[in-house]
């Protein structure tokens, strides 16, 4: 790398965003409270003094709205960044998200190219309750014709985000709320990192780990705890939930023969269980364990820190997951 | 009447081939010959007739559930519609969209939609972007009494009046959201009442009378074109058939006593008097364009037959842009 300068996760997004702007007229942001504030998390910060409010837009809190906008001028031939406050807000904008943003390209024949990014902040751990920390990610991965991407780093953030805005699809750009602060290298120049490509974050030999967001993060610190009793967990971060890089997960499952899927989202119909299918069709054979997923409980997301703690899964659950997945004795 | 011969004749012309796109999509319906849902214009043909035919070819519309006549007023080409209504390869959306999605992104028809109310935010984005470009386009969002009703049409018209976009809102009134009556559904007779809310002119026009509806969509336009912001038109306006289908008389939900009162004022006829009356037309002159219309719906219907079908690979085509993008 040329440089080892280092950015917050938040001013990871920034930058793309900006160097979007500076490289291609045709992209504009929109949502609440994103000029002149910056954006409630301050992922917007400074932007509309840089661009001016034609190309930084405060719009109402309309969030059908705010998506229907993107539609429109994405369609009509401009690269909009729309910005949907927090995640769960993406239900009241669905309609627009699923029926008319989704399905626009297929249902006029190809004839509509929609280069739409859609962002908004996701997970919990700032007891934001139950409306305000939603991980709904496997929603949007069960639509055809979005894409969806949840950058666990500043290195990733900006490349992802720089590839979501060059996309020629409606795409959904999740950034973890607690991952906001969180510092790394981030080279200057602009970069993408390609949509569809996992990231071996960790290699090891003994069990996978599949974990996207800040459940990376929590899966690192229990394979570096595990690592001390000389277990080698390699932990792959899908990076784009949608397109899933199949491929990487199964390969690494054939090495392995141990796979424990993590989300915060809840177990229940979350993207580990599309996930450990695909393992178990495509890697039956090599597995010495059935695929293990770790989410969050069947209930909303609780307010008091003491039930949020409870509930978002952390290192000690990864790390009980792993040795359960281990008990298992090879075939 | 301030409106040349000529336009007379344009809005004549744009009105009777989405008359006889309609019938014609009718009878195949009760033939059997159409797959899926079909929702008739009929009757209402000089709305979309007087605003289309206010707009330049590079202003966008977006459109309805009953949106074939958006796209004929738009200039929309009859084989290729007929081809998508049933389901062939060569319609507009290869057979992917039907009757409900029938679009012509280069005639800036921005799609029919399933979604009642769906259509507005998306005008909106394509206002949003005529704005930026600065060169002057239009947008109008077509939608129903109905809906009004509904969230994503108040979240637009606030938007683009918040905003000061170049758009107009043209509402058809057909006092009817499907199969129930406008005042068991809002508290209000007219919508255009709902305009000022928004911080918007608003304006109630004759639907059946063509002429009274262009007038009010050149002025709307040019308040769009010239950066004054967002109008609201409400044309009262009557289907003549069904909310579905081909059905007109002996319906639970309205009098035939009221559906013949309405056809008395039929737009088209209407107009042909008026024309007649003026001395701009002939009846033979209307006679000569009946009949070349009705024969580009026959070759239109004998196209659409003789194309093929989509073959079953094209299933998974077009879900996404698999192109990357240019930077």
């Amino acid at each position: 790398m040329s440089d080892e300068r280092k950015l917050p996760y938040v001013m990871a997004f920034n930058e793309a965003v900006s160097q979007a702007m500076e490289a291609d007229p045709s992209v504009f942001c929109a949502g609440e409270d994103i000029g002149a504030f910056g954006g409630v998390f301050g992922t917007f910060g400074g932007l509309q003094a840089k661009f001016g409010t034609d190309r930084v837009v405060d719009t109402p809190i309309s969030e059908q709205a705010i998506v229907g906008l993107g539609v429109g001028a994405a369609a009509t031939g401009l690269r909009p960044i729309v910005d949907l406050m927090f995640m769960d807000f993406i239900c009241v904008a669905m309609d627009q998200i699923v029926n008319q943003a989704a399905k626009l390209k297929y249902m006029f024949g190809g004839t509509a190219t929609l280069p739409l990014t859609i962002t908004t902040a996701g997970g919990g751990g700032l007891s934001a309750a139950a409306q305000h920390s939603q991980s709904l990610e496997a929603i949007l991965c069960h639509i055809p014709g979005l894409k969806v991407v949840y950058p666990s780093s500043p290195y990733d953030m900006k490349g992802l985000m720089t590839a979501c805005i060059n996309e020629d699809n409606p795409t959904v750009m999740v950034k973890h709320k607690r991952l906001l602060g969180l510092t790394g290298h981030v080279p200057t120049e602009r970069y993408e990192i390609p949509l569809g490509k996992a990231n071996i974050v960790r290699a090891g030999k003994d069990v996978t780990i599949v974990a996207y967001g800040r459940m990376v993060h929590e899966s690192v610190a229990a394979a570096e705890k595990l690592a001390a009793e000389g277990i080698e967990c390699e932990i792959i971060d899908p990076r784009t939930l949608q397109p899933f890089d199949t491929e990487t997960v199964v390969a690494s499952a054939k090495r392995t023969n141990r796979v424990l899927v993590v989300h915060e989202a809840v177990r229940f119909g979350g993207l580990g269980a599309e996930i450990a299918a695909q393992i178990q069709e495509q890697a039956f054979d090599y597995l010495d364990a059935p695929v293990g997923r770790i989410g969050a409980p069947f209930s909303p997301v609780p307010f008091s820190p003491a039930l949020e703690q409870h509930y978002i899964p952390d290192a000690k659950a990864i790390e009980a997951g792993i040795r359960d997945a281990l008990m298992r004795v090879g075939a | 009447m301030s409106i040349t011969p000529d336009k007379q004749f344009d809005l004549h012309r744009r009105m009777v081939r989405i008359r006889l796109f309609e019938e014609a999509a009718g009878r195949l319906a009760e033939a059997n010959r159409l797959p899926g849902f079909l929702h008739l214009y009929v009757g209402e043909e000089a709305v979309a007739s007087g605003v289309c035919g206010a707009l330049n070819d590079d202003d966008h519309i977006t459109s309805t559930h009953r949106g074939h006549g958006h796209l004929v007023a738009k200039g929309g080409d009859f084989n290729r519609m007929m081809a998508e209504l049933m389901g062939k390869a060569t319609g507009y959306c290869k057979g992917k969209g039907g009757s409900m999605h029938i679009s012509d992104l280069s005639l800036g028809m921005l799609g029919a939609n399933g979604i009642v109310g769906a259509g507005s935010p998306i005008a909106v984005g394509a206002a949003f972007a005529n704005k930026y470009r600065k060169q002057g386009q239009v947008a109008v969002a077509f939608f129903g009494d109905g809906a009004t009703n509904i969230g994503a049409f108040h979240e637009a018209a606030n938007m683009a009046c918040a905003l000061h976009l170049p758009i107009v809102f043209a509402c058809e009134n057909n006092e009817y959201g499907e199969f129930t009556p406008r005042d068991k559904t809002m508290a209000i007779t007219d919508i255009v009442d709902r305009a000022a809310g928004y911080g918007m002119p608003g304006v109630i026009v004759d639907g059946m009378d063509v002429i009274a509806v262009h007038e009010a969509a050149l002025e709307a336009v040019e308040r769009a074109r010239t950066g004054g912001g967002p109008s609201l038109i409400e044309a009262k306006t009557y289907r003549f058939y069904n909310h579905h289908g081909v059905q007109n008389l002996g319906l639970k939900y309205r009098s035939d006593d009221e559906v013949a009162r309405w056809k008395e004022r039929d737009p088209i006829f209407t107009l042909e008097d008026r024309m007649v009356e003026n001395k701009v037309a002939t009846r033979d002159r209307f006679e000569e364009i009946w009949t070349e219309l009705r024969n580009d719906i026959d070759n239109a219907i004998k196209f659409a037959e003789d194309s093929p079908v989509p073959a079953p690979d094209q299933v998974m085509v077009d879900v996404y842009t698999q192109k990357a993008g240019a930077r």
